[in-house]
């Protein structure tokens, strides 16, 4: 195989490659070495991510037929700006995750699921790189699927440390087969008038169709279907249990990529497949996404004030932060799904690492980690506790810090809309994070503890995959050319495809 | 088919009267239900309610089943949602039987597998881990 044939498949090899070492990874007796398979299996699509990414930053749209079956009749995978720019996301926290996990999912689960679980983790993210990578509606519910099963059984693997993780996998995975079944009877209804699956395809025979009201409650089914799995409110409330009883790791994955993937399903539908009537998404997004934005956020972040277990805390901040992201979408100006795009980087890196702080105290203590818990935590772990600070700086939206940056072009986006009341409400809620922030950071170092007694050692293999993510939170914060400029190209080719 | 009575509209389409009445059934299981077992039962009626749907849309009033019969003249129903189910229907059976696996492990866990009980149970004597750090406490 010349190197050609391989950089022309870059797409396949995204998503096919994690889904074959999964298999792989189960009949490994070694956990060691079925780390080793998952290090291999999301590193390489982090390298098919970025040479996708480097493609498409010169404004190429590539197209890859699978099976070389053009559509209409086959499955096709679409690389434009907006995708490799999530799918490079997704890769690289991924990555870090399966980098992090090397240690904590060894700690956390039986030495004989060690491999299982690999080849679930494996399985996960592949089928979110399917998810964001195909341009077939109903290709998309397959792999959703995929992920959500993988996740569940991801999730329920925390039942070793606290059984109510099998409650929180059950409920994950019945609100979210409910959720994925909505988006499948809403494509239904989009087939049963236009007879394509094919995302471009469809976008061009929408706005034809005669009966209106058909693509209304196509629309409404797909996206109140995709809804459920990003976590916006009030359909969140799968997510913080799932989050929270969830081995380390696989919280940190989870939180890092898995709603995003949704997300930019969301993005996709509303502004690619239903780009040509603006008149059905104009209504959805100023009286569903947008309202129901600020009431996440909101509600978000109050319940992680009155929160006392950290991990829960973390949950409830996702979904604030989930918020901003498509309050950001929910403007639908260019300025505005940029700001989104920002924040689906930015979000992954400060969530992927505050999880992996909390993992890392959570295995060197040896206790659910609460606030209380969290006392001296300071001057015991001082390597965590700096980059767990860098994360929730960059939450708040500190200057010099990734989350800065997101707040400082939703604001502008905002602005450039007039949105005066709703530019208070985002300022107001930044406030108040900085209340369940600090709570934090009080004990962390003012209060002095239990913990002074314990030996507590911290592991560089924890440490160091949650250090390369505080920096990039920082670096991101002073150079952020990359990113808005590829986030404003994603924004752009969202919109121009559909329009 | 607008100008005909309501009765002979829903009398023409009784295929879908069926998928709306098992789709409606299927989720108020789910969501009434606390039995963990019959929310998986309320689910997979959800669920078969929509690829009733889907096979309903590709049929062609007097198409016969999609195999070439020679015959160029010949009305063919549409295999493709027939095909799209075909997948869903595995996607379907995977989730069921990962849901009662869960439910198995949860009764192994619980001693029960109503949710009520269950969600009112772990709050007392749940979490192994945190009932050991309580007792750290204690001990100061």
């Amino acid at each position: 195989m010349s190197i050609y044939t391989l950089f022309n498949n870059l797409p396949a090899l995204l998503v096919v490659v994690p889904l074959l070492l999964s298999p792989i990874a189960t009949l490994i007796p070694s956990g060691r070495l079925a780390w080793v398979i998952a290090l291999l299996g999301t590193g390489v699509s982090v390298i098919a991510a970025m040479l996708l990414c480097s493609v498409t930053a010169s404004g190429i749209r590539i197209t890859y037929f699978l099976g070389n079956w053009p559509p209409p009749w086959g499955i096709e995978f679409v690389v434009d700006g907006a995708t490799s720019l999530t799918a490079m996301v997704m890769a690289t926290l991924a990555f870090l995750a399966t980098l992090f996990a090397g240690r904590a999912l060894a700690a956390e689960i039986a030495a004989k699921d060690v491999g299982k679980a690999y080849a679930a983790w494996l399985l996960a993210c592949g089928g979110l790189y399917g998810l964001v990578m195909t341009a077939d509606a109903f290709n998309l519910f397959v792999f959703l699927e995929i992920s959500a099963l993988a996740s569940v059984i991801l999730i329920a693997l925390g039942a070793g440390q606290d059984r109510r993780a099998l409650i929180a996998a059950y409920n994950y995975l019945v609100i979210g087969a409910v959720g994925a079944t909505f988006y499948v009877i809403g494509v239904g209804f989009i087939y049963a008038v236009t007879g394509s699956l094919n995302m471009a395809d469809l976008a061009q025979r929408i706005p034809d169709v005669e009966a209106g009201s058909i693509i209304y409650v196509g629309f409404g089914f797909m996206v109140a279907g995709m809804l459920v799995k990003a976590a916006v409110f009030p359909v969140h409330i799968w997510l913080p249990a799932a989050y929270s009883y969830a081995p380390a790791a696989v919280s940190t994955l989870l939180a890092a990529i898995a709603t995003k993937a949704a997300i930019y399903v969301l993005a996709r539908i509303i502004f690619t497949v239903f780009g040509g009537v603006p008149e059905v998404t104009a209504l959805a997004l100023e009286w569903v996404v947008v309202p129901l934005s600020i009431a996440g956020i909101f509600l978000g972040t109050i319940m992680a004030i009155y929160e006392r277990d950290l991990k829960k805390m973390l949950a409830f901040s996702s979904i604030a932060q989930i918020g901003y992201i498509t309050l950001g979408m929910g403007i639908a100006t260019g300025a505005g799904i940029a700001a989104g795009f920002i924040h689906i980087g930015n979000h992954a890196l400060i969530k992927g690492g505050l999880f992996m702080a909390v993992g890392g105290i959570f295995l060197a203590t040896g206790a659910r980690v609460s606030v209380d818990s969290m006392a001296g935590i300071g001057r015991k772990m001082p390597v965590t506790a700096a980059a767990f600070l860098i994360c929730g700086l960059s939450l708040i939206g500190l200057p010099l810090t990734a989350g800065f940056i997101s707040k400082l072009y939703l604001v502008r986006a905002l602005l450039d809309n007039d949105n005066l009341l709703i530019v208070g409400l985002v300022l107001a809620s930044s406030a108040l994070s900085v209340v369940y922030l600090w709570k934090i950071v009080e004990v962390m170092w003012v209060r002095s503890a239990r913990v002074d007694a314990m030996e507590i050692s911290e592991r560089p293999a924890l440490y160091i995959p949650l250090w390369l993510v505080a920096i990039s939170n920082i670096w991101l914060g002073l150079d952020a050319g990359w990113l808005v400029g590829a986030a404003e190209a994603a924004a752009a080719s969202l919109l121009g495809a559909g329009g | 088919m607008n100008d005909a009575p309501l009765a002979v509209v829903l009398a023409e389409n009784w295929n879908y009267l069926v998928v709306i009445t098992l789709m409606m059934s299927g989720l108020f299981i789910v969501i009434s239900r606390s039995n963990l077992v019959k929310k998986l039962v309320g689910l997979s009626i959800f669920q078969t309610s929509v690829f009733l749907f889907y096979i309903s849309v590709g049929k062609v009033a007097g198409g016969t089943a999609p195999i070439i019969t020679g015959d160029p003249d010949t009305l063919y129903s549409n295999p493709l949602p027939h095909v799209l189910i075909l997948t869903a229907i595995v996607v379907g059976v995977a989730t069921t039987a990962l849901g009662l696996a869960l439910v198995l492990r949860v009764y192994a866990a619980f001693g029960s597998i109503e949710e009520d009980e269950v969600l009112a149970m772990k709050a007392e004597d749940g979490f192994p881990l945190l009932r050991r750090a309580a007792g750290r406490e204690d001990g100061e």
